[in-house]
């Protein structure tokens, strides 16, 4: 307790791919330390039809970004007249975070989305900006190693969205029943290219 | 930009609504050695004639036209050193945007960009309008583009068009000669052509500069030998 700003106020991100698909989920915890305060906080951002960003870390620089990329692609939307691709956003979201390379932004996001040809795009960073890209799952927050240990269990390639879905769900639930700074309800989405799918999960409300 | 003394603009407007120091910087621009771009079907062409002031000046060493990224280019007529600040702010932001989104700059971004730095100088304390006028030539997703930008900072997207001395003339051949299916190679063919319209003096290899990119390959400035071997094609 204390030892992080980054554990300040908790709460977890995950994102997994599937065929053509990605989900992205998370919990919906919202607290100062021990205390819970907030159970149904939005830690996932839509960014357009094909693309959401995760976010977690210290609350406050959470809202913040999450207002400053909004400003952000709205001026690319306006003078490009397009969306912004998976993989552009994610560099924008990097080179944000490293601009406050010696004052960071204490927040460690996840950016899941679809390429125009349907392939899934993930990526974590962390609040320097530093990417990691992957094929099968990234994860974030309080409960990260837990999730990791899930997510390797329950994770196999090309799953349907139903599938992707019931996954997801699972690998998330028990990794944040662990974690006391997360949890208190849980939140995934599921992007095909038809749209984003949004789905609340019953959880342990404690 | 300017001192401290000068935090007016010296481009002021005249009584009956012009900006005269623009209409200036034009006929600087129509001074200048002719320039011209080409849109194909799957490229853009762009040349222009390299006026030597004497023999004994090393005419390889004069680049008029330049990469402002690898897949964007560009040439000017009118001031040389002007162009070069131009240049070298369009790198500088080309650059940057790919630093920030990883992705090769859409020409028309870098157009503007350009634009709104010219049109900077026609509105800030101390400065003067730049004396040259661009073509910006370019690949990207959305296809190739012709962009021209003039001193005021106005842009306009061209199938084709010149700049420079002879730019009536060489638009009027356009206008006849360009057809929308053109392939990269006749427009190649036909900016020599229009250049020769206008010529003075013999045609070589080491008095022009043509420059190209297509939807698959980087921006390229065409060696003097490649010159050489599309002007044995033209005779």
């Amino acid at each position: 307790m204390g030892d992080s700003i980054l554990t300040y106020n908790g709460g977890c991100v995950l994102a997994m791919a599937g065929k053509n698909c990605v989900a992205i989920a998370a919990d919906r915890r919202f607290g100062v330390q021990q205390t819970t305060i907030g159970t149904d906080t939005t830690r996932i951002f839509k960014i357009n039809d094909r693309l959401m960003l995760g976010l977690t870390g210290l609350r406050t620089d959470v809202i913040t970004l999450y207002h400053r990329f909004v400003q952000r692609l709205n001026l690319y939307r306006l003078r490009e007249e397009r969306e912004i691709k998976p993989a552009s956003f994610s560099n924008m979201v990097a080179s944000t975070l490293y601009s406050r390379r010696f004052a960071p932004y204490f927040v460690e996001p996840v950016v899941a989305g679809l390429t125009e040809k349907g392939e899934p795009y993930l990526c974590a960073q962390d609040l320097l900006g530093a990417p990691l890209f992957a094929q099968d799952f990234v994860v974030s927050g309080t409960c990260a190693e837990s999730l990791y240990g899930t997510s390797e269990t329950f994770w196999k390639p090309d799953l349907s969205p139903a599938e992707l879905f019931e996954v997801t769900s699972q690998s998330l639930l028990a990794a944040v029943d662990r974690d006391c700074l997360s949890g208190w309800g849980a939140v995934v989405h599921i992007i095909t290219l038809d749209g984003i799918e949004t789905k609340f999960l019953k959880a342990r409300m404690d | 930009m300017g001192d401290s003394d000068y935090s007016f603009s010296l481009t002021t407007f005249s009584p009956s609504g012009k900006l005269v120091q623009i209409e200036y910087a034009l006929n600087a621009v129509a001074a200048g050695a002719t320039s011209l771009g080409i849109r194909a079907k799957n490229g853009v062409v762009i040349a222009t004639e390299k006026r030597m002031p004497s023999i004994l000046m090393e005419s390889h060493t004069l680049e008029k036209i330049s990469f402002i990224s690898e897949t964007t280019g560009m040439v000017y007529s009118g001031m040389g050193p002007d162009s070069r600040v131009l240049l070298r702010k369009a790198r500088k932001f080309a650059q940057s945007y790919y630093q920030t989104y990883k992705e090769p700059i859409p020409v028309v971004q870098l157009v503007r960009e350009t634009a709104f730095v010219m049109q900077e100088f026609t509105q800030s304390g101390g400065v003067r309008p730049f004396g040259v006028s661009l073509l910006i030539a370019g690949c990207d997703e959305q296809g190739p583009h012709l962009y021209q930008v003039d001193p005021s900072g106005s842009f306009f997207a061209w199938k084709a068009s010149a700049i420079g001395k002879n730019m009536v003339n060489a638009k009027t051949f356009l206008e006849k000669r360009y057809s929308d299916d053109m392939e990269i190679e006749d427009a190649i063919h036909t900016a020599i052509l229009t250049l020769k319209e206008g010529f003075e003096g013999q045609i070589t290899e080491h008095n022009i500069e043509i420059g190209q990119v297509t939807d698959n390959q980087k921006f390229k400035v065409l060696t003097p030998l490649e010159v050489k071997d599309y002007l044995g094609e033209v005779e």
